[in-house]
């Protein structure tokens, strides 16, 4: 076990502000070409601004300069293995930035004529038709923005079709392993929240669950497989508890890479779910976007899906089909955003849909089961078996949660030392104290894309780190060493914040 | 068929041996057995990389874009030049595969892109405070009437017909979540009516909301619009075009206390609409109200300056119902394509594409109201988009113009009854002179077949559109 050899850039931080000089420039601007008037004379002196805004100043070879190096400060997928649990961190095909990038796809005006848009709109209609497919789910709608958008269109969704049945109903119930978007979207959509607890297999708990489902209930948001990684073997009569009383059941999609072509959310009996395209579906993460997330939704539900909708037309006189924007939806929920949605990622996982097939999807999630019985097996050995204990201990679907609490307790390590000391040996750490029921909580999630050799190194890293503990505690409790920044003070960050550049 | 995954059938042996079990089947068993699918996903079998390049380039064919049409087409987002050094940025490993930045030690390049791009969003909003993006402009919108909710414990909120009608949806679809109502504010001679909207603010307005220059393209007089929401004690929410804000006054020297918007015209392609990002600048009293990420600077165990995600206890993860915002995933990447695009225009280039926008405008402006049946729908002052009236069907019109490559422009009757004969132009810096003069000659020659006039030959496609 080595730590990294050439730590990343440790050089101060200089922002591109302080770089600035006057009189510097990169861009240079095309000549007007028409008669010019003062600027006064077309708009009123009042509307103007006295002074253009302090952006840097500053030649282009600079700004590459500036940039390549803050690069040069991030890890990333691309460099190094990323188990953050419930993000489903697999590759990103560079086939997918090419097809995006295309001008067919890059500079098509969103309100284009339908008719000049056909590519555009039947690739939509074919992603909504293999979404639905692998949803179980017939009806989709690609507009939301990312799973927490989706989330909120699923709330908004079940608040419209019970005002349309005459019901107004108050509480969503949503299980205390989920996901921290799930009660905010509740809120957002003016519901209250109700915590449902979790059994010692890792499900819902079905008594306290029976307990709180009435007829006020609106609905119940789930991830299936949950947090834990663990498939909830009683869905079928927790979809039948909250049938019988009128309510939806939500599926958060961020755990679907575990079931792809395996089992599917409908058929489940989840009536609205969203999928995270930037998870199961490959999109970059970008470092905290763009993402999408799209919602696929059962008949009853489909009455009251935001608009515009695709739809295809069949042709008339011998001419082919045909794709539109559908915005003559009365029931409609309305817009959730501008135009159509974010087709530049639609074009990316319609590309990793049409890469992979049917029994590539399957096989992706297959390859993704193993890999995480495989590393959750190699980390039942050794000292990470005692120290770091499975939450749950049955097969898991595509992550595991482990708990450092005999760690912390023994060895006087955090769950934050041990991922903090990771660092130093080019891993990214797992998603760390969460989920919230697990005491100093790891969650590990290493996707389908890792080689077995990616993950035993990971287990040596965990092995040779608990060793190293048991004779120099210290060594982790102050880690990282190797990073551009060693561990920050996020309470300054927070009590007194600076949130932007101060400029003279 | 194409496969991202790398593991031999002897891997799999050794890593079921390790397991445990004999087969991966055997790991599914978890499923009940009514719930596995148990037959293949009906979807095409996989494809090599060159068979998905060339399907998905046979459909990019099957579109329209910029160039291959001339695109006058606005309407929030915007056909600028995207300079070489965004896409090179932007396509850079390190920026385009990482998460969210949880771990500050090893994510100090995105932590600093996002404090240097809330810097220039104050700059340009001259508000204190930014985040590091939202998913776009609308639904930006719909988060400061959340915000404002919160803010003012009302629930009214007074909306302009200026306002996107995009916008005004996407605040109408959330309000229905929270509870707020929306009253609308119509136009007068293509600005805010600012009689109906000082009639309309009152003690129980949670919020007004403006856009500035409006859909319709003009500069409002946002400061004058602004004095009923002080007055009342309401929030001032003005939603800006980022382009035009190297010479209109910044809605934070006008009053307003969020200032937010589109950011597509800064360094993000047209995309079909998306993935670009919404920015959202408040005064110093909302920080902690705010929406979605927001970096902050601080120092590490040895002194070193570094940025981290500051006041999390805003956010879902930490503070799940009572966040401040439900955002998790946001547009990241296409702000730092927005900040390398702000680089390098730089402090005079941006205020000089501004300038340029003003003239190129002011000159289709006139230009187009010489043509036979166009007239301007407003004579409002104007920066980069502009209102006609057209004396023929706006549908059938824009129709003739497409067939010689040109998107005239967005037609108003969309969204806007009132406008049924309106058209929408926008003008980037890539519209030339010699566009926009083939533009009012298209139309003249557009309107004039519509009407019957002379005979035109449409299949006549030489000249036009393409310079």
């Amino acid at each position: 076990m080595a730590e990294v050899e050439t730590p990343m850039q440790r050089e101060r931080a200089t922002t591109i502000y302080e770089k600035s000089k006057t009189g510097r420039r990169a861009a240079v601007l095309p000549a007007a070409e028409v008669p010019e008037r003062p600027l006064e004379e077309l708009i009123p002196a009042e509307l103007l601004r006295s002074e253009p805004p302090r952006l840097p100043e500053i030649a282009e070879p600079e700004i590459v300069r500036h940039y390549n190096k803050l690069s040069r400060r991030n890890f990333d997928l691309d460099t190094g293995f990323y188990p953050l649990g419930s993000c489903t961190m697999k590759h990103n095909p560079r086939l997918n930035e090419r097809v995006a990038a295309l001008p067919g796809h890059a500079r098509l005006h969103p309100a284009q004529d339908p008719k000049r848009a056909q590519g555009a709109l039947g690739l939509m209609w074919l992603l909504q038709e293999s979404l639905g497919e692998i949803c179980g789910l017939p009806h989709v709608s690609l507009q939301p923005s990312a799973g927490s958008h989706g989330e909120l269109a699923g709330l908004l969704l079940t608040r419209a079709y019970h005002a349309d049945r005459g019901e107004e109903r108050s509480k969503v119930l949503a299980p205390d392993t989920s996901h921290g978007t799930n009660p905010a979207s509740v809120t957002m959509a003016g519901y209250e929240v109700v915590k449902v607890a979790t059994n010692e297999r890792g499900g819902v708990e079905m008594d306290d669950l029976r307990a709180k489902v009435d007829g006020d209930v609106a609905c119940l948001m789930l991830t299936n497989p949950n947090t834990l990684g663990l498939f909830d073997e009683n869905i079928a009569e927790i979809a039948a508890l909250i049938h019988e009383v009128g309510g939806t059941l939500y599926y958060d999609g961020a755990n679907l890479n575990a079931v792809m072509g395996h089992s599917r959310p409908g058929d489940m009996g989840f009536d609205i779910v969203h999928v995270n395209l930037h998870k199961s579906f490959s999109q970059p993460h970008g470092g905290g976007g763009p993402g999408a997330g799209p919602i696929a939704v059962s008949e009853r539900i489909e009455p009251f899906l935001p608009r515009p909708q695709v739809v295809r037309r069949e042709g008339d006189n011998g001419n082919g089909p045909s794709f539109d924007l559908d915005f003559e939806r009365p029931k409609s929920i309305g817009r959730l955003r501008g135009f159509q949605g974010n087709f530049g990622v639609f074009v990316r996982s319609y590309a990793y849909i049409l890469s992979l097939g049917a029994d590539g999807l399957a096989e992706a999630s297959e390859t993704a089961v193993l890999n995480a019985n495989y590393l959750k097996a190699r980390l039942a050995e050794g000292r990470a078996g005692d120290r770091l204990p499975i939450a749950f201990d049955r097969h898991c679907m595509h992550e595991f949660v482990l708990s450092g609490k005999p760690m912390k307790k023994e060895l006087g390590l955090a769950t934050l030392d041990l991922a903090k000391r990771l660092l130093d040996f080019g891993f990214h750490p797992p998603t760390v104290y969460f989920p919230l029921l697990v005491e100093e909580a790891l969650m590990i999630e290493p996707t389908e894309t890792e080689t077995k050799e990616s993950l035993d190194a990971f287990a040596d890293a965990v092995e040779g780190i608990l060793a190293e503990a048991e004779d120099d505690p210290e060594r982790a409790k102050q880690a990282p060493y190797t990073t551009p920044v060693r561990r920050l003070d996020e309470v300054k960050a927070t009590r007194r914040p600076v949130v932007r550049q101060q400029l003279s | 068929m194409t496969r991202y995954t790398s593991a031999t059938p002897d891997d799999r042996a050794e890593m079921l041996a390790a397991i445990g079990v004999d087969s991966v089947d055997e790991l599914f068993g978890q499923i009940p057995e009514p719930l596995r699918l148990g037959r293949p996903l009906a979807l095409p079998e996989g494809m090599s990389e060159a068979e998905v390049f060339e399907r998905l380039a046979a459909l990019a064919a099957r579109n329209a874009d910029a160039e291959e049409q001339v695109c006058f087409v606005g309407a929030g987002m915007y056909d600028h030049y995207v300079p070489a050094i965004v896409d090179a940025i932007t396509q850079r490993s390190e920026f385009l595969t990482p998460y969210t930045p949880y771990q500050p030690e090893i994510s100090q390049g995105g932590l600093q892109v996002m404090f240097e791009f809330q810097t220039a969003m104050s700059e340009l909003t001259g508000l204190p405070v930014s985040n590091a993006g939202l998913y776009e402009g609308p639904s930006s919108v719909a988060s400061a009437g959340y915000l404002a909710m919160a803010a003012t414990g009302r629930k009214r909120f007074v909306v302009s017909r200026g306002l996107h009608p995009h916008s005004r949806e996407t605040l109408a679809t959330y309000a229905v979540g929270y509870g707020a109502e929306l009253v609308e504010v119509g136009l007068r001679d293509g600005e805010t009516d600012a009689e109906a909207l000082t009639a309309a603010v009152d003690g129980e307005t949670a919020a007004v909301f403006l856009q500035n220059p409006n859909f319709l393209g003009a500069v409002e007089r946002v400061e004058a619009l602004g004095a009923a929401a002080k007055e009342h004690g309401a929030l001032l929410v003005v939603a800006v075009d980022p382009m035009t804000l190297g010479i209109l006054r910044p809605p934070g020297e006008c009053g307003a206390d969020i200032a937010l918007g589109e950011g597509q015209p800064l360094g993000n392609r047209l995309d079909f609409g998306g993935p670009s990002f919404g920015f959202f600048c408040a005064t110093q009293d909302q920080i902690r109200r705010m929406p979605g990420r927001i970096a902050g600077e601080t120092d590490d165990v040895d002194g070193r300056r570094g940025f981290v995600l500051a006041m999390q206890t805003r956010e879902q993860h930490i503070r799940r119902e009572k966040a401040t915002h439900n955002i998790c995933t946001a547009q990241a990447l296409n702000a730092l394509g927005a900040m390398v695009h702000l680089a390098w225009l730089g402090r005079e280039g941006f205020r000089e594409l501004g300038e340029l926008l003003v003239q190129r405008t002011a000159y289709a402006r006139e230009r187009l109201a010489a043509v036979e049946g166009v007239e301007p729908l407003h004579e409002a002052p104007v920066v980069r988009e502009f209102a006609v009236r057209l004396d023929a069907p706006v549908d059938r019109v824009l129709e003739r113009c497409a067939e010689r490559g040109i998107a005239a422009g967005y037609p108003l009757g969309r969204e806007y009854p009132e406008y049924e004969d309106g058209l929408l132009v926008a003008i980037t810096e890539r519209r030339t002179k010699a566009q926009i003069d083939d533009l009012a000659e298209a139309l003249g020659a557009a309107i004039a077949a519509e009407r019957g006039e002379f005979p035109v030959d449409m299949t006549d496609k030489s000249p036009q559109g393409i310079s």
